[in-house]
């Protein structure tokens, strides 16, 4: 039963990986650098919270909640397109920015500088972590078909083809007609939806909002996006690699065999072994970050 | 940010005579877009700070009075505001001196807190009462190596691999402080804190020995080393060699190549460069307030460096200013958190950043186009 | 046009103003339907942003645009975008492709226009795009597999696919930007076949081109470009290359590369540009019987690989003696580029010796290289030649900062010895204006460039590598500069030119090899050669050496 209780452990660890890296190969196959993963992730917590709880419904906070990651992902995209602002820097400010207003309306909202209220969320009261419990789960749902969506939309669509073609050559693009300003947007959109639904989760699943508590989760994310060479399959299966890897140091916590602190350096090491090339090099779509005229 | 690339004026030679240009006009032009985007910033910014003030029903006139008062307007203030600049000059130092060659070094936060360790470490190891101008040395050393290190592993997977630098030094961010923790909590530290034991040695005398005024403010002598720290970088990128070839390749690499420097090279020693002035910062914590290493004290202040880097037009002196002018406001929200709750100046800090990254190639543009008139 | 022909394009007075440069002032063009027209002119004439205003990629700042319609009627269509172009069939192919390296073939040429199926779900048709592609590549003769990725394709076929992409979209109108620039002869020759296909179905062709043997053997009709204005509109088999010259340039030009003749006055006048000295002939005669011992610059069969090319030069081998000039003529694309930076250090060399003074600086850093006595001109003044934000100081010591500098452990430069440099190169050469704290932006194309050579031929050099040294660069610098590589060669320092300007080969050389496919086709000396020697060779048509 070990086993059973590790996978689905590594399911639910998974998913804020999977929603958030479904966004970044949106976002980075476009063009646009993904450092915002993570802003989006904590801007969608927090808006799940808040219309969780003043709408009483689970459903209302994850409307919420992706509107507060497409809203962020808005900025980002006007900043970086209308105003070719350079993309790193706009993109750890929005990081700031999602700390800096989630905790602001924390204490508009809640009266709180840690948590707020306890919120609705699926599956009733008890966090049950058996496989039944998370099958009624519509978050785990989402989670799992982000990524095979986004693979689906890349590769069989025409938007995806032209998404592609963006990210790789804006000049071609261009030349035959292809609005790239608008694919970017709605990549920029997208990409914030999707991880602000990742954000949506966390809250959901714990029933209320913490400060910060996305922790990092948005660059892990990051980090599988490129480790898996942004493509969806390879993407999906870095997500699992790294909630694997979360998992099993929960389980082994008492035995001490690893110290925590090193289980949570895998995905980061990973990802710069994939970037030196020692395992194959790791080439990115060739117009990231860059936007043309 | 991103190397600028050489505008290609091709196409009709001779199709336009270019306007005279003086050495003086050209000047004050470049002063102009480095100095107004800074400003459009700053400005939108007070806009922000005024809705976000409104919003939670308060007056932006006195909340701003009360910030004001609470930083330069009385001596307590001033010297906490004078603490947080020092660790604020030498990280946003890091990074525009990191910038200058062309890179980008988001690690100052790990690079800080490396550094600051790296100081405990020789501390806890030193016997007591050595005193501070004689141990100074070796901790500036310890405290660069520390900075050092992380910064150029970085540099290195850049030149040896070319490996982003922007990706390798957030997720060193990650590895090198969960690596401290582990050793601070498995090895170093006093139980049921997040700290190391004290220093005894050594320790940085504050401003308050000097100043009676500054008094239980955390200001310190770290801020002369700061003061230092901007005029070498400051000699080393204008005046030196190797700091002409640094600015070369941060310019336009190929040219760089071309004139013999090795770009790889340049970009190892600018990281480790970087990574050592960031370490520097460190020291102010260590030695200076607490005397002791602690998990997190860092603070932001690597991120933040980010934006004093850019305000400051990644000059040493606008850097020194900058950080005055981050580091007030950071100890304004302490200073208002009464009337409004402090993380307004988190969004502030973080909105400045926004608009000075969107103010730089609008200026530049709106500028540029201007100039074509003439 | 006679009143029989219809047309099928019309542009009158087009301007278009990038930043300072005024690419296109009152250009205008006619094109009959069925035609295939030729639109020339020198580098800078302003075709190619005329033809990106016509295909929708640029908005004219003033002017009228008409295109003809499937039944034949000219409609106003100014200012529309490239989306809208296509739909009216104007197609352009452009010198730089723009096709996505990692999708394939097919993908590429849907893009935009993209094949679906399954109703509402509208997923990617792809067997049907290969199948259509497969058919069109029939029907045009232009053979592409359709499955494969773009990056995997030679240059040739690159092509084909980029025309079947207009093609594909029912271009009637297709322009094509300098398309044989990388193409080899039997590939433009089956270039030329499909082009001719294209006008006996009643298409029309714009071809811009550089190359009067082109425009002699495909054209119907030719328009001339200078300086962003329309000169003149000839039919080709009216005229002869010596008058489409003459209208390019605006001055008379022997072909054979002697003397050149003020031609026109006012504005737009060319300072004359005989340089009063003997002719290039008599100086060569001197030259050409003195013997050297050693000479200055070696290469034994040297290979050099490029991101395109295993073998961008291949097997190369030449010497270079003190007090000559050896030039090397050839269409750019033919491994001269990557010549240039082998020997500079800029490239790795795969195989062979580079022998400067007889010291092997194969693999020698950039700075050894310098510092033994080499210096180079680099072709492209913007990227390489110069720190475009450096002063115009700090840019005549880039290359040489480090003997400039004081040394020691705090290694400063040396304000004053770098200042009195500046003053003397900038006297010495004539770099205006005069300003050492100008940055090398703020000056003209003719005045950076005499920075780069001030700071290059103003030093102690053995050799020189001259790379398009006057390219965009007004007359007076160009002369200036000619003088200047004389003198040098006077002095007894060996010079190797590279020039895409036939007319300065023969004006500076001492010998003049021709650089065809990564290979030397012929070493010959000057007073054996002509444009009509040299010619045959440069397109592949004579013998390798």
């Amino acid at each position: 039963m070990a086993i059973l209780l590790f996978l689905s452990q590594t399911l639910r660890i998974a998913i804020p990986y999977l929603l958030a890296a479904a966004g970044g190969v949106v976002t980075e196959r476009a063009g646009l650098i993904g450092l915002t993963l993570e802003g989006y992730m904590l801007g969608g917590a927090f808006c799940a919270a808040l219309g969780s709880y003043y709408g009483h419904s689970a459903w209302l906070g994850l409307l919420a909640g992706v509107l507060g990651g497409v809203l962020l992902g808005l900025i980002y995209g006007v900043s970086a397109i209308r105003f070719r602002a350079d993309q790193v820097v706009v993109g750890i400010a929005i990081n700031l920015l999602a700390i800096g207003l989630t905790r602001f309306f924390l204490r508009l909202a809640f009266g709180s500088s840690s948590n707020s209220p306890r919120v609705p969320g699926f599956g009733g009261e008890q966090a049950g972590t058996g496989f039944g419990a998370l099958a009624t789960n519509p978050m785990i749902w989402f989670g799992i078909f982000a990524i095979p969506a986004v693979g689906w939309m890349l590769y069989r669509t025409p938007f995806g083809l032209r998404l592609r073609a963006v990210g790789e050559h804006p000049a071609a693009a261009t030349s035959v007609g292809i609005p790239v300003a608008r694919v970017r947007y709605f990549a920029a959109i997208l990409s914030g939806a999707l991880a602000g639904l990742g954000g949506v989760y966390l809250t959901l699943d714990q029933h209320q909002f913490t400060d910060q508590m996305t922790a990092g989760r948005g660059f892990i994310a990051l980090a599988a996006t490129i480790f898996g060479r942004w493509d969806p399959s390879r993407v999906g299966l870095a997500c699992l690699l790294f909630a694997a890897a979360e998992a099993l140091q929960i389980q082994l916590q008492g035995a001490q065999v690893v110290p925590s602190q090193f289980v949570e350096m895998i995905p980061y090491v990973l990802t710069i072994v994939a970037l030196a090339g020692v395992v194959g090099r790791a080439v990115p779509p060739a117009a990231l970050g860059k936007v043309p005229e | 940010m991103t190397t600028t690339s050489p505008d290609l004026a091709r196409g009709a030679d001779g199709a336009t005579a270019p306007p005279r240009r003086t050495a003086r006009s050209t000047a004050s032009l470049q002063l102009r877009e480095a100095v107004l985007p800074s400003l459009v910033a700053l400005l939108v910014a007070a806009i922000v700070g005024d809705v976000l003030i409104v919003v939670f029903g308060q007056s932006p006139g006195a909340v701003y009075r009360l910030l004001l008062e609470g930083t330069w307007g009385n001596s307590y203030g001033f010297g906490q505001v004078l603490y947080k600049a020092t660790t604020l000059t030498f990280t946003g130092l890091s990074i525009a001196f990191a910038l200058r060659a062309g890179l980008f070094n988001i690690g100052a936060e790990s690079q800080l807190a490396a550094g600051g360790f790296a100081a405990a470490l020789v501390g806890l190891a030193l016997p007591a009462g050595l005193p501070w101008i004689v141990m100074l040395p070796v901790y500036l050393a310890a405290a660069a190596a520390g900075g050092g290190i992380v910064g150029g592993v970085a540099g290195e997977l850049k030149s040896r691999f070319g490996a982003h630098e922007v990706i390798t030094t957030i997720m060193l961010n990650f590895i090198v402080l969960a690596l401290l923790s582990y050793l601070t909590s498995a090895h170093l530290k006093v139980p049921e804190t997040l700290h190391t034991s004290e220093i005894h040695s050594g320790a940085l005398p504050r401003l308050a020995d000097f100043i009676a005024a500054f008094h239980g403010s955390a200001a310190n002598v770290d801020i002369v080393i700061a003061a230092f720290a901007c005029g070498a970088t400051w000699w080393y990128l204008f005046r030196t060699r190797r700091g002409f070839e640094l600015r070369a390749v941060g310019l336009q690499p190929e040219a760089a190549e071309y004139g013999g420097v090795r770009p790889g090279r340049v970009w190892t020693r600018a990281m480790t460069i970087s990574g050592a002035i960031a370490g520097l910062g460190g020291l102010n914590f260590v030695l200076g307030y607490k005397h002791y290493y602690e998990e997190g004290f860092a603070g932001g202040a690597g991120f933040l460096g980010i934006a004093v880097a850019l305000v400051g037009g990644m000059h040493p002196l606008g850097v020194a200013l900058a950080a005055l002018l981050f580091a007030t406001i950071s100890q304004g929200g302490l200073a208002v958190n009464a009337l409004v709750p402090k993380q307004f100046v988190e969004v502030l800090q973080a909105v400045v950043i926004i608009a000075v990254a969107v103010s730089v190639p609008e200026v530049r543009r709106l500028l540029r186009t201007q100039r074509r008139t003439d | 046009m006679t009143p029989s022909e219809t047309a099928a394009i019309r542009l009158t007075d087009i301007y278009k103003q990038f930043g300072p440069v005024l690419a296109n002032r009152g250009a205008s063009l006619q094109v009959a339907r069925g035609e295939i027209h030729a639109l020339v002119g020198e580098n800078g004439a302003g075709k190619s942003t005329l033809m990106r205003v016509l295909s929708g990629m640029y908005t004219p700042d003033s002017g009228r645009m008409e295109v003809a319609d499937g039944s034949g009627v000219l409609r106003d269509i100014t200012g529309w975008n490239t989306a809208d172009a296509i739909r009216a069939g104007v197609g352009m192919v452009h010198q730089h492709f723009m096709l996505i390296p990692t999708l394939s073939v097919a993908e590429n040429l849907m893009l935009g226009a993209e094949l679906t199926k399954g109703g509402p779900l509208r997923m990617l048709d792809r067997a049907r795009a290969v199948e259509e592609v497969g058919t069109l590549s029939e029907r045009t003769g232009l053979r592409v597999n359709a499955s494969q990725l773009v990056s995997q394709l030679s240059v040739g076929e690159a092509q084909r696919v980029e025309i079947l992409k207009a093609l594909y979209r029912g271009a009637r109108i297709l322009i094509l930007d300098e398309p044989t620039a990388v193409l080899s002869p039997p590939e433009v020759a089956e270039l030329w076949q499909v082009l001719r296909q294209m006008r006996e179905r009643g298409e029309t062709i714009v071809l811009i081109t550089h190359k009067l043997d082109e425009v002699m053997s495909i054209s119907d009709t030719v328009t001339v470009m200078r300086h962003g204005r329309t000169i003149s509109r000839l039919r080709t088999a009216d005229t002869t290359p010596q008058e489409i010259a003459r209208e390019m340039v605006g001055r008379d030009v022997m072909l054979a590369g002697e003397l050149r003749r003020d031609a026109t006055a006012g504005e737009e006048s060319w300072a004359v540009a005989s340089s009063g000295e003997a002719t290039p002939t008599a100086a060569q005669v001197s030259l050409g019987e003195r013997t050297f011992p050693l000479p200055a610059l070696e290469l034994r069969e040297v290979t050099v690989a490029s991101a395109r090319h295993a073998e961008a030069v291949r097997d190369v081998s030449f010497i270079v003696s003190p007090g000559e000039i050896l030039g090397i003529a050839g269409v750019e694309g033919n491994g001269q580029t990557e010549l240039i930076e082998a020997i500079a250090g800029l490239r790795h060399v795969r195989s062979g010796t580079v022998l400067l003074d007889h010291h092997d600086i194969t693999n020698a850093s950039v700075r050894a290289r310098g510092d033994a006595g080499l210096s180079h001109i680099p072709e492209d003044r913007h990227l390489r030649g110069l720190v475009l934000d450096y002063t115009i100081a700090d840019n005549l010591i880039l290359g040489q900062q480090h003997r400039f500098a004081r040394g020691g452990f705090f290694n400063s430069l040396d304000g004053e010895r770098i200042a009195e440099n500046a003053r003397r190169q900038i006297t010495a050469f004539d770099i205006r204006p005069n300003d050492p704290a100008l940055p090398a932006r703020a000056l003209s194309g003719g005045n950076q460039q005499k920075i780069v050579v001030a700071r290059e031929m103003g030093r102690d050099f053995r050799v020189l590598l001259a790379a398009q040294p006057t390219r965009g660069v007004d007359v007076g610098a160009i002369e200036f500069i000619h003088a200047q590589l004389r003198e040098a060669r006077a002095a007894g320092k060996a010079i190797l030119l590279v020039s895409a300007d036939l007319s300065e080969i023969l004006a500076l050389s001492d010998r003049i090899a021709v650089m065809y496919g990564g290979r030397f086709a012929v070493v010959m000396a000057r007073r054996e050669a002509s444009e009509e020697v040299l010619g045959p060779y440069m397109t592949g048509a004579g013998r390798a050496a």
